[in-house]
């Protein structure tokens, strides 16, 4: 029994086959996510490491407050949407990949079409948010004078508040704030825009017949495990940013 | 591409495998529900004048809570699970890096801090309490803070 078990360990690694049993583009995508998830990794510590490093930063629950068409405060909302919408995407893009393992060319097809427009819905609620950042204005305090700024990579409005004649005003908030939630929000947007462009590859070519010619719909796989990071990455961004 | 290996996975009955997935998308959307009341219970709770260590204590469980997601995402969404254990540990153990990544970094972030605020330890640290939010009724708070 035990040599048998040493037997087939040292035909594992003897050559001619793949000894973790996967093929070797599923292997380096694999590979290639860990790499880019330390990228990730990096960004959102850095960004830990300056928030941890000032004496105030923003509030998150009064930057993110708004959501399209209502006026109310609602902190949470927009966003709760927008991670719904990358899970669900998740979820059609591994009933593709289920579906390509049963070679059912057809159910690939449909639940590729509802990944794609579940990763362009996100890609669109981002530019909402983006745009509602960067263009609402918020009263602030600046060397005395009242002046009206909205987020951006330079300067935003979240700081402390102070007195200021008899009422209490916003103050310039730590500029390193719309750095790193720009820079990573887009990092991560263009991620999913690839995700979207792959997609979008791989549908062309399931709709061609390309994979069921071939036989297997393995690239379909690889591309369901980028659309997976991409929904990871989102975790994790929502919570450094959105959460605490 | 002469050569094509097809690679076959042992794969569970087709219906049993469909409702792991969405026996997986439930837990993520209820782990998910559960950390937006956690966050808007912190949102409540910053009105009012919260104890640290509270508001601390809910975040690491927010922390918690998202790395139960990573798991369900990594294990059954991208079928890591389902693969040889030496191929899952040639990716988990790079990830341990992130161990040390995390706790070195913040530590660090946090000394610059205590070196900013004392001049490198040779005055007290005298903290002051910042304002979110405008108070309804508007103490009488000192316009700028000059240094001593």
């Amino acid at each position: 029994m035990e040599t048998a078990l040493a037997q087939t360990k040292q035909q594992r690694w003897a050559g001619g086959k793949s000894p973790f049993q996967v093929s070797y583009g599923k292997l380096m995508m694999w590979y290639f996510l860990l790499s880019d998830s330390f990228t990730f990794g990096a960004f959102l510590i850095s960004y830990g490491a300056i928030r941890f490093s000032q004496n105030f930063w923003v509030d998150h629950n009064a930057v993110f407050n708004s959501f399209p068409g209502f006026e109310a405060n609602l902190p949470l909302a927009f966003v709760s949407l927008m991670t719904f919408i990358l899970i669900f995407s998740s979820v059609t893009m591994v009933m593709a990949v289920h579906e390509g393992h049963k070679m059912n060319q057809k159910g690939v097809e449909k639940w590729l079409i509802l990944t794609i427009i579940g990763g362009l819905a996100f890609l669109g609620c981002q530019a909402i948010e983006w745009t509602h950042l960067i263009t609402h204005t918020h009263e602030v305090l600046v060397d005395g004078v009242i002046q009206h700024w909205g987020t951006t990579t330079s300067h935003n409005p979240w700081g402390p508040h102070v007195m200021y004649e008899g009422r209490m005003v916003a103050t310039p908030g730590p500029v390193a704030f719309g750095g790193y939630f720009f820079g990573i929000t887009g990092f991560h947007g263009f991620h999913v825009t690839c995700g979207v462009i792959l997609n979008i590859i791989m549908l062309t070519q399931t709709k061609m017949g390309v994979f069921q010619r071939r036989g297997h719909y393995e690239m379909v796989e690889k591309a369901g495990l980028y659309w997976h990071f991409v929904d990871l990455v989102w975790v994790f961004v929502f919570l450094c940013f959105y959460l605490i | 591409m002469s050569e094509t290996t097809v690679h076959v996975i042992n794969h569970p009955q087709d219906s049993a495998h469909v409702k792991r997935i969405w026996k997986a998308f439930w837990i993520l959307s209820i782990i998910t529900i559960i950390e937006l009341v956690l966050g808007l219970t912190i949102y409540q709770l910053d009105k009012g004048d919260p104890s640290y260590s509270l508001i601390l204590f809910i975040k690491g469980v927010i922390c918690i809570l998202t790395l139960a997601k990573a798991f369900y995402i990594i294990s059954i969404f991208m079928h890591l699970g389902d693969e040889i254990r030496s191929m899952m540990l040639s990716l988990a153990i790079p990830a341990l890096l992130f161990i040390w990544f995390i706790i070195a970094f913040l530590a660090d972030g946090n000394s610059f801090k205590n070196l900013r605020n004392t001049d490198a330890g040779i005055r007290k640290y005298v903290p002051q309490k910042v304002m979110h939010h405008a108070p309804a009724t508007a103490p009488a708070a000192e316009k700028e803070n000059k240094l001593d």
